[in-house]
């Protein structure tokens, strides 16, 4: 019935550390965790949100987390069947697993790929080991770049994350780590910029003066060389932090940024589903355990289902489509809150050269304009 | 109720400083007359205004009528005239000065006499009263009354051998003082069968009397159903209610000469009534009318502008509302490019503008922005024609104008000496030239000719800061003297910012127009470009600053679990942007306009 795509996230929140930079929900247990109870109610998660909304066709799942390559391959296994039983699968659908290159994890790729996995996204962060150690991470540059080659050689599609402006790091520093890093022939590279979040071990070491963030000048010097050095390699940004080969893009994150529909699975799962004639904003309980109790007593880890109103759908639109280079179709936007995005803001922003209208009258930010898109959004959604 | 023989009548007014404890006295006073219940009394009964508690000032006149047994055993009627103690009200001390024959010079006994107290005891003395000096707050260890004896007798020059010394906190002394009213103020004077003839102290507008008229019979009698007429503006009316304030209203019959009361009489605005003006019989007139006052007018001008659009009609009613009691205040409308519709106001100084505009704000709970504070400039044109003018906006081209002339005042200001050098250099930096400076023990009484449009800016903070708030200062404008004053614009992204312009003088305009860009430049948020930030006169450029472009602004991850998070984020800036005035491409915040203007230069 519903020939758009339609994608499905799941939360896996457990890891064996905390990164210090992290505000994701991941917690880390010293008991063994009952993958077979969590199973089950991923399975009945799914089975009550495919209730609500009705039928699908899935054109991507991404196991996320946490540190969903802790998971055992039978798990995903079990969690990727209870998605094909509630709703239909693309044949071609992408599947991504987020996963930790350690030694100990690669040994479980074959698993997940036969599990049905078919991309995998690396959280390498650096080919530095001073800087993994800083950032909390429990790999070696070599141990990852090992992890890398046997998912490339496991799984068809392959990704994995860096991050600049890190302790101490220089633009010069980054250029060269960069460089090495498109030369590992992979399709796909998220690349974001160090960010202080509230409530973890990093920000009260940068309230402490302990940990210093770059000036914009140093930040937009970061930025610069990552694009420069992406593009030479024949990784263009599609959107802020994200770089492919073209045809290479994440399709369930595009979901995501043209504000597609998706179910949010598991303890702190976001999603934006449709029934009912509305669209919902839906979340789900964050503790892991609390989660857990909740799908057994009730079916579903649902504690917010709320309709979004037309500005709010507008405002949602907009944060989400400018980030991608594509842009975003301006008569959508018209769609969801009634009233057009104001001509006159549209105009000041094209002549100073920080958007443009592309091909089929798509509104895009320039290279110009990306550096200041969060401006960029407020300006346009005010 | 009967009237009173009018020997027995005592009207008096207390002179004081803010904080000297005109107030408490008050209080006091009518505490012990038995004019409230002990549980009707609430501190500063007389001033009814949240602000007048507040700031511990008085703005309107009250008065009250005091039942007194004198210990001589007769019955005497007290009726207390409640003054503001202000500068800008030096106006509204005056008629009520005008309406007593006696006034209390309460001085605080720890801080002596200060500037205003001074201005307002020189007005009493001008009015022919008698003056009783009372020395308050003689409790307190700090507390010098031989000292301040002298200090009266040397900067005023009244015999304060026998100053009353009170506590009015403590109620120390305080029947002593309304022993000295009957026995040292004089009875008013009157003929009860001459036509009438009553003085119009004040007026204000009750939401339930309509207009309420405050006055004091100097001749004749006022009854009930009387038809009166004003001499001034020529109306009749017919006397609905006439009463006294005890100091709640009480109706009476009869008002005979000497006495202070109120009258109702279906008078539909406050600007019918002109203060000062003369209340007679219709039918059996007065031959003379009362000399009367010179009206309040306007010194100081400012545009007001709500801060949200939308509440536009909301502040034009309530500054209908405001000037229903107070007719010193004016409006009207005014457009501006930065800020939209807005009203150009006119106040009787910078205490009154900041009285009103903080009304505005908690009374009917209005956001406002106010431009730079201005006076009436005087300039002849090369036609011959002279025009006034109180906005930057209005001012003619260059080419047009002969000569500017601007309102200078005499200022006088007392202060502990180890002030002065900080206070005489404050002078020196408004273009001030001194004309006298003495000493009396420790404290130092100057006087400075000063253009008032160097006062309107914020000269009373700075006066505070540099004296730590123990100077005090009064002004009056003496005349209009030529100037070279000069436009000065400022540009935002290449735009005049109409609602920052101002005149000042040739040799200023540089340093504020710095000071003001400078200022600019660390509130304007920086934009997506960069933006550039001027102070001009005419096209010459005298200072530049630039507030530098974004370099960098977005949210490095963003993915499906973040959306409601960010749309929070983006909501709180769209409501952060409602406080911005958008000025051509550039976003000013609101308080740029309030903290540019009151740059220290």
């Amino acid at each position: 019935m519903n020939d758009r795509s339609f994608g499905v996230y799941v939360h896996w929140p457990f890891c064996l550390s905390k990164c210090p930079y992290c505000d994701f929900n991941s917690h880390v247990r010293h008991s063994s965790i009952d993958e077979h109870r969590f199973a089950a109610a991923f399975g009945r998660e799914i089975a009550s949100t495919a209730a609500r909304i009705g039928a699908r066709t899935v054109s991507t799942i991404f196991l996320g987390g946490g540190t969903p390559s802790l998971m055992q391959p039978s798990t995903v296994g079990a969690v990727l069947d209870a998605v094909a039983r509630h709703w239909s699968v693309a044949p071609d659908a992408e599947i991504t697993l987020e996963a930790n290159p350690t030694s100990v994890e690669a040994t479980r790729f074959a698993g997940f790929r036969a599990a049905g996995v078919n991309r995998v996204s690396l959280g390498i962060q650096s080919l530095d080991d001073e800087a993994l150690r800083a950032l909390g991470r429990r790999h070696t540059a070599q141990e990852a770049l090992a992890a890398l080659r046997i998912a490339q050689s496991t799984f068809g599609r392959c990704s994995f994350d860096l991050i600049y402006a890190r302790p101490d790091h220089t633009p010069l520093a980054w250029e060269k780590e960069l460089r090495r890093a498109v030369a590992e022939a992979t399709e796909h590279l998220s690349i974001y910029q160090l960010t202080i979040e509230p409530d973890t071990p990093f920000a009260t070491l940068h309230e402490a003066g302990k940990l210093a963030t770059p000036d914009p000048d140093t930040g937009r010097a970061f930025f610069d060389v990552t694009q420069n050095v992406c593009t030479a390699a024949g990784l263009p940004a599609y959107e802020v932090s994200n770089h492919a080969r073209p045809g290479a893009e994440c399709r369930h994150n595009l979901l995501y940024w043209r504000y597609g529909e998706y179910a949010g699975i598991g303890p702190g799962a976001h999603g934006r589903i449709e029934h009912d004639g509305e669209r919902w904003a839906t979340s789900t309980e964050r503790n892991p355990e609390g989660w857990l109790k909740r799908v057994e007593s009730l079916g579903t880890g649902i504690i917010a289902h709320d309709p979004l109103t037309g500005v709010e759908m507008g405002d949602e639109f907009l944060l989400m489509g400018l980030r991608l280079t594509e842009g975003i179709d301006p008569t959508q936007y018209q769609t969801f809150t009634g009233t057009p995005l104001r001509p006159d803001r549209i105009a000041s922003l094209v002549e100073d050269g920080l958007v443009a209208f592309g091909g089929s009258r798509r509104l895009r930010v320039t290279p110009t304009g990306f550096p200041v898109l969060d401006a960029i959004v407020a300006r346009l959604a005010a | 109720m009967t009237t009173v023989p009018i020997e027995n009548i005592r009207n008096f007014a207390i002179v004081a400083h803010i904080d000297h404890g005109k107030s408490t006295l008050a209080d006091r006073l009518i505490q012990i007359t038995g004019g409230l219940a002990e549980r009707e009394m609430v501190e500063q009964v007389l001033d009814s205004m949240d602000i007048e508690r507040e700031r511990g000032i008085t703005i309107k006149a009250q008065t009250v009528r005091l039942h007194y047994k004198a210990r001589d055993g007769k019955d005497y009627i007290l009726n207390l005239i409640d003054t503001p103690g202000h500068v800008d009200f030096a106006y509204e001390v005056n008629r009520s000065l005008a309406a007593c024959e006696g006034s209390l010079l309460v001085v605080d006994a720890s801080q002596g006499v200060e500037a205003q107290t001074l201005a307002n005891v020189y007005q009493a003395i001008e009015n022919n009263h008698e003056v009783v000096p009372v020395l308050n707050k003689v409790d307190l260890p700090a507390a010098e009354p031989d000292k301040v004896k002298q200090q009266i007798e040397d900067v005023i020059g009244l015999d304060a051998s026998d100053a009353v010394l009170i506590s009015a906190k403590t109620g120390l002394n305080v029947g002593d003082v309304l022993e000295a009213i009957v026995h040292r103020l004089p009875p008013p004077k009157g003929d009860r069968d001459a036509p009438l003839k009553a003085l119009l102290v004040d007026s204000w507008y009750d939401a339930y009397l309509g207009v309420v008229v405050l006055l004091r019979v100097v001749d004749g009698s006022l009854r009930r159903g009387q038809r009166i007429r004003l001499m001034g503006t020529d109306a009749s009316y017919e006397v609905d209610k006439i009463g006294v304030f005890t100091p709640k209203m009480r109706d009476a019959t009869e008002l005979g000469p000497g006495e202070i009361g109120f009258l109702t009489a279906s008078i539909k605005e406050v600007a019918d009534t002109r203060v000062g003006d003369t209340i007679t019989d219709d039918k059996k007139p007065t031959a003379a009318p009362l000399p009367g006052f010179r009206p309040a007018i306007p010194v100081v001008f400012c545009g007001l502008f709500p801060v949200d659009a939308a509440d536009f009609e909301t502040l034009r009613a309530a500054m209908g509302k405001l000037r229903l009691n107070d007719a010193s205040f004016t409006y009207e409308m005014e457009t501006s490019a930065a800020l939209g519709f807005g009203f150009r106001c006119g106040f009787l100084g910078l205490l009154h503008l900041e009285i009103i505009q903080e009304r505005l704000e908690r009374e009917f709970n209005l956001n406002l922005i106010a431009t730079a504070p201005s006076v009436i400039y005087k300039i002849k044109l090369t036609n011959k024609t002279e025009i006034e003018i109180h906005n930057p906006v209005d001012m003619p081209d260059v080419v047009r104008i002969e000569e500017i002339h601007e309102p200078w005042i005499e200022a006088t200001i007392l202060t502990p000496d180890e002030y002065l050098g900080a206070i005489l250099k404050l002078c020196q930096d408004r273009r001030g030239s001194q004309v006298d400076l003495n000493y009396v023990g420790a404290r130092a009484m100057v006087k400075y000719n000063l253009p008032l449009n160097e006062v309107v800016f914020d000269f009373y903070d700075r006066l505070k800061s540099v004296s730590k708030g123990y100077a005090s200062f009064d002004y009056h404008v003496t005349e209009y003297r030529p100037s070279d004053l000069v436009k000065m614009s400022i540009l935002v992204n290449g735009e005049p910012v109409d609602a920052l312009s101002m005149l000042v003088h040739r040799t200023r305009a540089e340093n504020r127009g710095r000071a003001m860009v400078e200022k600019l430049k660390e509130l304007i948020p920086p934009h997506m470009f960069q933006v550039p930030i001027q102070a001009a006169i005419g096209a010459k450029i005298i200072a530049r600053e630039t507030v530098r472009a974004l370099r960098k602004d977005v949210t490095a991850k963003c993915y499906g679990g973040d959306i409601t998070r960010k749309r929070k984020l983006l909501e709180k800036q769209k409501e952060g942007k409602k406080r911005m005035r958008q000025f051509g491409k550039v976003e000013i915040p609101q308080e740029a306009f309030i903290e540019a203007l009151k740059v220290d230069v």
